[in-house]
């Protein structure tokens, strides 16, 4: 069985946000006011932000300064706790190991919000809106199997939203190879941050697969997982820096 | 048995009942200017979204959680202490068991309100029935609930029927004629024979026999929506016995509050509900308190010796950072509380020429203590100098303890009274309590940025409207039913002038 896995080398990551752009665009989280984002009302299924985050830590002093940053999609974790605490099975896992969120579903009493150890998941405070002619621009894809609705689909208020490791696009990879009439390869399908990561610092692949490129670097020294001790057992890696 | 009702108790606890007087209107004109602006500005929530609060990113859970939690635990709480004197045979529980257990009812309602004005779709609540999964806290939460409320009614209604029959067989030739069929389906066709007696005790030990493990889960599955998190503070094993101690404690505050509010109301109460309630149920209140101390000890003392870096700077933003107001606030209220209740059992009743115990001394000393109690809370940058700090400290360590001294007098000799004031100081320190649980944990989020929760005037409306529902429910009802079970005080004292005999 195929094992989605997104694997992060912290050494090659600019810090540059395109990531964080990237999946604005394609999942259509809309950007909100100033305001509301001091409040912290934003919403960014990938956040990049530094760290330490709440000890301020030794820069150095300037011009010789050093900052580290880390970048956060979902960690899709194989013990999820966002999933575990579901009243209504909203957010789920599927065979592939992609934790998946049903805004048909969720009823927004934001337990998986605060169960997430990773700060993961966001909540729609207000109808999504967006600039001027920005709506037009929105990507037309969505998922809807059976009444339920997932992906980059418009959220209505209310419901909780997060990183799906784009799976809409594994979806289209899939109905694409089934036309052609040929099996669908693994390597046919990446997130939308992998494909436009600068740094190239930004791996996507089946995990089952000995052979591939996550597989891997999975095995590497620097491998690691963030806050391990959480026991949500993310799958999400990240090569550590050094 | 119901033969021995006297004109007397008819007069005093029926009569009431079908004067829709001046009082009873201005009550109700109040109270829905109370809850009207909580109720608008819910309809706007409902419109705009939950942007309109003040929660945010990490603090997803605010005011309306803090509010379901602390009205889960007064309404376990009544049916709970009812059942526990009721089996124990304790006399002196007969005038209360009707407000008690109503209590619970209409604590349990307006908690159930809370969850679904908290929930961004309460559109699809009913969800939670299609598609339930019944390995997540929540679904035991509302399971419980549901069960709990039910066996509740239950209860409540089983030890009304007696009562019911009386109010329609006595019910005055002006009466409306919807409210003599009311009580005459409602009755059941009680007739008072002794089969029926027979049936109706055994019903009631038996509901009571039940209720008590299921209120208990009640309160102890709610502190599981947080303890099974894997977030710093509330991963903690005690929080579930913490939260029923809490739950009882301030069940009992309210328990009080309500039972003088009823006396007030209706005068004649005075003479079933006596000073000797007060006496004997301040005992467990007093027992609950040392028990909920040695809980805050536990919780407290172990995060602060480990100092666990995850656990600790929770733990620290209540003894020293944004949370100590709230924190040190509800610690003061129950040491006062405590206080109040426990020194006139010490002081003698002669006056005395000491000063410290002057009545002026504690007003005054309880004064200047709230004001360094705001210096502190303030913290003025002119004011931040550890010596003056310390000063400070000192200084409202001493007046507050001048402040206790004084008062006790006072307060020796009007029992009612002082204990209304430490039930309300245990309700305000408990609704605290829980603030402290839950926002301190929200606040510091592992890989979100630190934020602070200010509950905006949605929040504040809100609440100060629940708990508007929640007496508009208890006017409305004992409009309809007497406050007091007649049968049970008749009962008991049938009992008390047998034993004399
Ligand atoms: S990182 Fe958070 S949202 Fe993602 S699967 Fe894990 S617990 Fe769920
Ligand atoms: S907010 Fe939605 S997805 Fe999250 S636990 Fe509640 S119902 Fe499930």
């Amino acid at each position: 069985m195929t094992d989605w896995c997104m694997v992060i080398d912290l050494e090659k990551c600019v810090a540059c946000q395109g990531c964080s752009i990237a999946c604005r665009f394609e999942n259509n989280t809309p950007a909100v006011s100033p305001q509301e984002s001091k409040n912290g009302r934003a919403i960014r299924w990938n956040d990049v932000f530094p760290l330490p985050l709440h000890i301020a830590p030794d820069q150095g002093e300037y011009p010789n300064v050093k900052t580290h940053y880390i970048t956060r999609p979902c960690m899709h974790c194989k013990n999820a706790p966002c999933v575990k605490v579901c009243p209504v099975q909203a957010t789920f896992t599927d065979e592939e190991g992609i934790v998946h969120q049903n805004y048909n579903r969720c009823i927004g009493c934001r337990f998986c919000t605060v169960a997430c150890p990773y700060g993961v998941r966001y909540f729609n405070w207000f109808e999504p809106k967006w600039e001027e002619t920005l709506a037009e621009y929105r990507n037309p894809d969505q998922l809807s199997v059976n009444g339920s609705l997932e992906g980059p689909a418009v959220r209505p208020t209310g419901v909780v939203e997060k990183c799906t490791y784009c799976v809409h696009r594994l979806v289209k990879a899939r109905e694409q190879a089934k036309v052609e009439g040929r099996d669908f390869r693994p390597d046919e399908y990446v997130p939308a941050c992998v494909q436009t990561c600068t740094g190239k610092a930004r791996f996507f692949g089946d995990l089952d697969d000995p052979d591939s490129t996550v597989s891997q670097l999975s095995k590497s020294l620097r491998a690691i997982h963030l806050l391990e001790d959480s026991g949500a057992h993310p799958k999400t890696l990240y090569l550590a820096e050094g | 048995m119901q033969q021995t009702i006297n004109l007397h108790d008819r007069d005093e606890l029926i009569a009431p009942l079908y004067q829709f007087d001046r009082k009873f209107w201005t009550t109700l004109v109040v109270l829905i200017v109370i809850i009207a602006p909580g109720m608008l500005l819910y309809a706007r929530q409902l419109v705009l979204g939950l942007g309109v609060t003040d929660l945010n990113r990490p603090v997803f859970w605010g005011a309306y959680l803090v509010n379901f939690i602390f009205l889960i635990g007064i309404a376990m709480a009544g049916t709970v202490i009812s059942a526990v004197l009721q089996l124990l045979k304790v006399n002196w529980r007969r005038p209360i068991t009707r407000i008690a257990e109503s209590l619970t009812v209409f604590g349990l309602m307006t908690a159930g309100l809370q969850i679904i004005m908290d929930m961004g779709r309460p559109d699809r609540l009913v969800f939670t029935l299609l598609y339930g999964r019944l390995q997540a806290p929540l679904l035991w939460d509302i399971a419980s609930l549901t069960l709990y409320l039910l066996t509740a009614i239950f209860a409540l209604y089983l030890q009304l029927i007696p009562d019911i029959a009386l109010l329609r067989d006595t019910s005055p030739a002006s009466a409306p004629l919807w409210r003599k069929k009311l009580y005459s389906i409602l009755s059941l066709g009680w007739t008072g024979a002794k089969e029926q007696w027979r049936r109706l005790e055994k019903a009631i030990t038996v509901v009571s026999v039940f209720i008590i493990p299921i209120g208990i889960s009640l309160h102890t599955v709610t502190s599981w929506l947080f303890s099974t998190t894997v977030q710093p503070g509330w991963k903690s094993t005690i929080l579930g016995p913490y939260f029923v101690v809490g739950a009882i404690f301030s069940g009992i505050g309210l328990l009080f509050i309500a039972t003088t509010f009823a006396r007030q109301y209706n005068k004649h109460l005075k003479e079933y509900i006596t000073e000797s309630f007060y006496t004997n149920l301040g005992w467990i209140f007093i027992v609950m308190s040392a028990v909920w101390f040695y809980f805050t000890l536990n919780e407290t003392l172990v995060v602060v010796t480990e100092q666990e870096t995850l656990e600790f700077p929770v733990m620290a933003s209540k003894l020293f950072g944004e949370f100590a107001p709230a924190f040190w606030g509800m610690i003061i209220l129950m040491i006062a509380a405590t206080w109040i209740l426990v020194a006139p059992k010490f002081v003698s009743d002669k006056p005395t020429r000491n000063p410290l115990f002057q009545t002026a001394t504690g007003l005054v000393a309880t004064a200047i203590s709230i004001v360094i109690f705001f210096l502190l809370w303030l913290r003025l940058p002119a004011l931040a100098a550890p010596a003056i700090q310390s000063i400070l400290i000192f200084a409202f360590i001493v007046l507050f303890i001048f402040a206790l001294l004084g008062v006790t007098k006072w307060m020796k000799t009007r029992i009612i009274t002082s204990t209304v004031i430490a039930s309300a100081f245990v309700l305000f320190g408990m609704w605290l309590e829980r603030w402290n649980i839950l926002l301190p944990t929200l606040t510091h989020a592992r890989l979100i940025p630190y934020t602070t929760y200010n509950p905006t005037i949605t929040e504040i409306a809100v609440t100060i409207s629940t708990f508007g529902i929640l007496t508009l429910m208890f006017v409305v009802f004992y409009k309809f039913f007497p406050s007091i079970s007649i049968w049970e005080v008749e009962e008991g004292r049938a009992l008390e002038a047998d034993s004399t005999h």
